[in-house]
C-alpha cells in the first residue's frame, strides 16, 4: 500500500498579539509525524486543545491568518505547505475533502441542498447543470438519503441533523476525493445517528477506495472505524499504531487512560478512572488503581421520596392558519418517584421530550398538566411567592457550559447572586467565603473567584455551574445533558464529581442524557423516552441486561464499543 | 478532584472589579486613550464656556465685518466707493440754515454721551462673521450647545429605546404587540413631519430640541435592543438565572443588559452624531435653538450665504470642531465597548 499523505515534523503556532511589547505565541502542534496510506481510515484522537483539528486543517491552509506552519505535509510526494493558493484550491474539494463537526453551521441556510451539491460538481468537474443535478441525486442516494430527488429542493433546516451530515458527506464525495478529512463528524449527533454515519463512512471507504482521516475525541468511536490510530495530547503524538494494538496493548499511560475513562456497558465501577490517576499510576509503576474496581455501594432503597411526578404533560401550540392552532404534545404521561440520594436517568434521542420534561420540573417550561409533588406539595399549584423558596431546592445544570454562565459576571458574582436572592449567609463576606469553599469542593481553586467564564475550559465551567447550584443547598438537581458537551476524559471527572457530591450531600439527580453508557454509570433507575412518552422504565441494571422495548435495544446497540476484535478475544 | 492544600490560602486575594478591569484594558488601547483625551478636552471647553471663562462675549462685534483669519492677513483696502472730495473750502450756509443756532447746543448734548470708539480688529484668530463677531468664540459657544443637545438627546432616546426594547423583547406577547404598534406609529410618520408636530407643541428652545430629537430618535435602537433581548432571553444563562430565582427585573437589567450594552453603546454614539447633525437641520429650518444662541447648526446655516462671497472660515471652523468631536466620540465609544467586553481580554 503506497502512502497517500505523509506529515513530517509538522509544527503550527499562533501569533497571539503582543503583551507588554513581547510577542505572544501559542504552540498548537509541536512536531507531529504520521502517514496515511491509501485506502485506510486513520484516526487522530485527543482531547480538545490537543491540536488534532489544527493538524488536519493546516494541510489545506484552512487556519486563521495568525498561524505559522513549518515542517512538511507530503501529498503524493508534493509538499502542500509550499504550494500556492491557486494550486491548493484545485486540491481542496477535488482531491482532499472535508466534513466538519456541526452540519447545521457548515451548510448555507439560504441555498437548497441541490444548489450546494451542484456547486463543487460544476466548479471542479466542469459538469453542465443538468448533469450535475443528476450526479447530485446519485450522491444523495449513495449516502443513504431517503427520497433523494425531493431532498435536492429542500433547505438545510428541513433536514434532521443526521440528514444534514449526510449531505455534507455527499458534498465531500462529489469529486471523488482521495482523502476525506472528517473532523468530529458525529459528535453533534445522537448515538443512533452516529452509528449510521460511522457505518456510512466505512461503506463509502470500501466502495471508493479512498482514505479517511477521522478526527475524534472518543476512542470508542474511533475503535469502530479506524485501521490506524494516532493519539495526540498537547500538540505531540503520544502513541500511534494499528487499531488492534492500540486497544489490546496500549503503551502510553495517556492512551490507557483514554481507554479507561469512558463508562462502559460491561462493567460498572464506583468511580471512573481519570487521566491524572492513570498517569500518576503509570509514573509510580503501580498497576491500575484498584479503587476503580470497587463496585458502587448499594443505595438505601428506603430513603425518603423527595420528588414525585404524576402524569406530567407539556404541550406546545403551533399556530396554524389565521386563528387555528395545533397542539404538539412534547411530553405526556410521565410518572416517577425520586428518592433522596438516588439518580433517575432519562434517555432518548433528540426530540424525545426529555429536556422539556426536565425543565418542566422547575417550571422553566410551564407544564400543561400533571402533578409535581415536592416535599408533600404540588409545586405546579404554588403562587409565585410560594414558589420562590421551592426554587432554591430544585436546581438545574444545563448542557452547554459555554452558554449557561453569564459572560459578564465573574465566577464569584455568579456564585454569590443566588445566595443574595435567597438570603443565604449573613453578609457579603460570609457569602463570598462560602462561594470559595464550594469552588474548592468542585475541584477548582479560590483564584477562580475573580475570573470570567471564558477563561475556563468546558469542564471547569460545568464545575462552576454545579457549584452555583450547590450554593442554594438544593435537594434535587436536574442535569440536562450536563456532560454531553465535554470530552470523554473531562466527562469522567465531572461524573466522578457528581457521584462524590451525591454521597456527601444526599442529592437526588434527574440525569438527562442521550448516552446510555453514561446514564448507566450514574443512575439507579432509568426512563427511556420516545416522542414524548416513556417507553420503558426500570432499574439501570435491568435496562442494560434485559431491555424489553425494541427502541431501548436499538439505543443500546448504537453505543460505540471500541475495537471489537479485543472484546471478542 | 482533591482540593489543593494552598487553594484556600490563594482564595484570600480580592478579585478585580469589573470597572477596574475595564479601565486596565482601556489604558492599553492607544486610540481609545487619545480619543478620550480629545473628548475630555471638549468637555472642559464646554465647562469653561458654560461658566463664562471663555467665549462669554461671543456676541460682541470685535472685528470688522467678515474679518479674515489672522494667518491670511488683513484684507486689502477696497478701491471702489471712495467719493472724490471737491476742492476749495465748504460753502457757509449758516445764514440760510434754520437749524444753525442749535448746532452748538447739540454739540454740547452729544458731549455728555461721548463713547469710546473701540478700534475694530482687521483680523481675528479664525476670522469673523458678517457682524464682525469672533468665529472662534462662536465655535466654542456653539460646541457647548451642540454637544449638550446631541448628548442629552441621545441619552433620552437611548433610555426610551432601551427600556421599551427590553420590555418588548423580554416579555413579548401583549406587551411586545403594543410596543410594536407604538413603534409602527412613530416609524410610519415621516421624521421631519413628526419633528414639526413636536416643535409646534413644545415651542422653540434648546430643551425642546432635546425632547424632540429624543422622542423621535429612539425607534432604531428600540428595534435592535428588542432583537437582542429576544435572542438573549432564551439563552441558557438567563434560564439558569431564572432557576436560581432571579426576578424578571434582575434578569432583564442585571443579566441581559450588560451583555447587550455594546450594541447600545455603539448605537448611542451613532445617535449623538446623528442628533448633532439633526440639530443643524432644525436650526436651519428655524425650529432649532433660538436666535440669541449659537450652535454649530446656526453657524453652518450662516456659512451658506457667506460662502458665495468667499468667506469660508465660519464653515471651516464649525466643520473642524464638529468633525474632531464626532470622530473622537465614536472612537471612544468603540474603545469603551471593547474595554467592557471581557472576551477580548489579552488579545490584540
Amino acid at each position: 500500500m503506497s502512502t497517500l499523505l505523509s506529515i513530517r515534523d509538522l509544527k503550527v503556532r499562533f501569533r497571539m498579539g503582543k503583551l507588554a511589547g513581547v510577542p505572544q505565541v501559542a504552540e498548537a502542534v509541536r512536531g507531529v509525524s504520521f502517514d496515511v496510506p491509501e485506502n485506510t481510515i486513520a484516526a487522530l484522537v485527543g482531547e480538545s486543545g490537543s491540536g488534532k483539528s489544527v493538524t488536519a486543517m493546516s494541510m489545506l491552509a484552512l487556519l486563521p491568518d495568525n498561524a505559522e506552519r513549518s515542517g512538511q505535509v507530503l501529498w503524493q510526494g508534493r509538499d502542500l505547505l509550499k504550494t500556492g493558493l491557486a494550486e491548493l484550491q484545485a486540491i481542496r474539494g477535488k482531491e482532499i475533502a472535508c466534513v466538519f463537526q456541526d452540519p447545521m453551521q457548515s451548510l448555507n441556510p439560504v441555498f437548497t441542498v441541490g444548489a450546494q451539491l451542484v456547486e463543487p460538481l460544476v466548479r471542479h468537474l466542469g459538469l453542465g447543470r443538468r448533469a450535475a443535478l443528476e450526479r447530485a441525486e446519485q450522491l444523495l442516494a449513495e449516502v443513504g438519503m431517503p427520497e433523494p430527488k425531493r431532498r435536492l429542493a429542500s433547505y438545510p433546516h428541513e433536514l434532521s441533523g443526521g440528514q444534514q451530515q449526510r449531505v455534507m458527506i455527499a458534498m465531500a464525495l462529489a469529486c471523488e476525493p482521495k482523502l476525506l478529512i472528517a473532523d468530529e463528524p458525529t459528535t453533534a449527533l445522537d448515538v443512533t445517528i452516529q452509528r449510521q454515519i460511522l457505518e456510512l463512512i466505512g461503506r463509502l471507504r470500501e466502495r471508493h477506495r479512498m482514505s479517511v482521516l477521522f478526527i475524534s475525541h472518543d476512542l470508542g468511536v474511533v475503535g469502530e472505524v479506524a485501521d490506524h490510530v494516532v493519539v495526540m495530547r498537547h500538540g505531540v503524538i503520544r502513541e500511534q499504531g494499528p487499531v488492534a494494538r492500540i486497544f489490546a496493548a496500549p503503551q502510553d499511560a495517556y492512551t490507557k487512560a483514554l481507554l479507561a475513562c469512558r463508562p462502559s456497558l460491561s462493567e460498572n465501577p464506583a468511580r471512573l478512572m481519570v487521566i491524572d490517576d492513570h498517569i500518576a499510576a503509570g509514573a509510580a509503576g503501580a498497576p491500575t488503581a484498584e479503587a476503580s474496581r470497587a463496585v458502587a455501594k448499594p443505595k438505601d432503597p428506603r430513603s425518603p421520596v423527595v420528588l414525585q411526578v404524576r402524569a406530567l404533560a407539556k404541550s406546545f401550540f403551533i399556530k396554524e392558519g389565521l386563528f387555528g392552532k395545533r397542539e404538539f404534545k412534547a411530553v405526556q404521561d410521565v410518572n416517577f418517584e425520586l428518592r433522596r440520594g438516588h439518580t433517575l436517568g432519562v434517555v432518548g434521542e433528540s426530540g424525545s421530550g426529555k429536556t422539556t420534561m426536565g425543565l418542566s420540573l422547575l417550571r422553566l417550561h410551564e407544564p400543561t398538566g400533571g402533578e409535581v409533588i415536592f416535599d408533600g406539595r404540588d409545586i405546579l399549584k404554588l403562587s409565585d411567592r410560594e414558589r420562590q423558596p421551592m426554587r432554591r431546592r430544585i436546581q438545574v445544570v444545563f448542557q452547554n457550559p459555554y452558554a449557561s454562565l453569564n459572560p459578564r459576571f465573574t465566577i464569584g458574582r455568579a456564585l454569590v447572586e443566588p445566595m443574595e436572592i435567597h438570603a443565604i449567609g449573613r453578609d457579603t463576606a460570609e457569602r463570598e467565603q462560602r462561594a470559595r469553599e464550594l469552588l474548592v469542593k468542585v475541584g477548582l481553586d479560590g483564584s477562580a473567584f475573580g475570573k470570567y467564564p471564558h477563561e475556563f475550559s468546558g469542564g471547569q465551567r460545568q464545575r462552576v455551574a454545579i457549584a452555583r447550584c450547590l450554593t442554594l443547598n438544593p435537594d434535587v438537581l436536574v442535569l440536562d445533558e450536563a456532560v454531553s458537551a465535554l470530552d470523554v476524559s473531562v466527562q469522567a471527572q465531572v461524573l466522578n464529581l457528581l457521584k462524590d457530591l451525591q454521597d456527601e450531600f444526599g442529592l437526588a439527580y434527574v440525569f438527562i442524557s442521550h448516552d446510555l453508557a453514561v446514564v448507566r454509570f450514574i443512575s439507579d433507575e432509568v426512563l427511556v423516552m420516545k416522542d414524548g412518552r416513556v417507553v420503558e422504565q426500570a432499574s439501570a441494571e435491568q435496562i442494560l441486561r434485559a431491555p424489553r422495548e425494541a427502541y431501548t435495544q436499538r439505543l443500546l446497540a448504537a453505543i460505540p464499543r471500541g475495537y471489537q476484535g479485543v472484546a471478542a478475544a | 478532584m482533591t482540593p489543593a492544600a494552598g487553594a484556600v490560602g490563594a482564595a484570600a486575594e480580592r478579585s478585580e472589579g469589573v470597572w477596574h478591569a475595564a479601565w486596565r484594558r482601556f489604558r492599553t488601547d492607544r486610540v481609545g486613550v487619545v480619543s478620550a483625551a480629545v473628548v475630555i478636552a471638549f468637555l472642559l471647553l464646554i465647562l469653561a464656556s458654560w461658566t463664562g471663562i471663555v467665549a462669554r462675549d461671543w456676541q460682541r462685534e470685535v472685528g470688522v465685518a467678515n474679518a479674515p483669519p489672522t494667518f491670511l492677513g488683513p484684507r486689502p483696502p477696497e478701491a471702489i466707493g471712495a467719493i472724490e472730495v471737491p476742492a476749495g473750502p465748504n460753502v457757509d450756509l449758516s445764514d440760510v440754515d434754520p437749524l444753525a443756532p442749535r448746532y452748538a447746543e447739540w454739540e454740547a448734548a452729544a458731549q455728555k454721551y461721548r463713547t469710546a470708539e473701540t478700534p475694530k480688529a482687521e483680523t481675528l484668530p479664525l476670522g469673523g462673521d458678517r457682524l464682525g463677531r469672533d468665529v472662534l468664540a462662536k465655535a466654542i459657544k456653539g460646541t457647548e450647545i451642540s454637544v449638550f443637545v446631541g448628548v442629552l438627546a441621545a441619552i433620552v432616546a437611548t433610555t426610551i429605546g432601551t427600556v421599551l426594547g427590553a420590555l418588548s423583547g423580554f416579555f413579548g406577547r401583549r406587551v411586545g404587540d403594543f410596543l410594536e404598534w407604538l413603534y409602527n406609529v412613530f416609524e410610519s410618520i415621516p421624521g421631519i413631519l413628526l419633528i414639526f408636530a413636536f416643535a409646534a407643541v413644545f415651542g422653540r428652545g434648546i430643551g425642546t430640541v432635546v425632547l424632540i430629537l429624543g422622542f423621535t430618535g429612539w425607534t432604531g435602537l428600540y428595534r435592535q435592543v428588542r432583537a437582542e433581548f429576544m435572542k438573549h432571553g432564551s439563552r441558557e444563562y438567563v434560564r439558569a438565572a431564572e432557576a436560581i430565582g432571579a426576578s424578571r427585573t434582575s434578569r432583564m437589567f442585571r443579566h441581559i443588559l450588560p451583555n447587550v450594552s455594546h450594541v447600545i453603546l455603539v448605537r448611542m454614539s451613532l445617535l449623538v452624531v446623528g442628533f448633532i447633525k439633526a440639530e443643524v437641520i432644525l436650526s436651519y429650518l428655524g425650529l432649532g435653538v433660538g436666535v440669541e444662541d449659537v450652535s454649530w447648526g446656526t453657524m453652518l446655516a450662516e456659512a451658506q450665504s457667506e460662502l458665495i462671497l468667499g468667506y469660508w472660515w465660519q464653515l471651516a471652523a464649525a466643520t473642524l470642531f464638529m468633525a474632531v468631536f464626532v470622530t473622537a466620540f465614536s472612537l471612544l465609544a468603540d474603545a469603551v465597548r471593547d474595554a467592557l467586553d471581557p472576551k477580548l481580554r489579552g488579545l490584540e
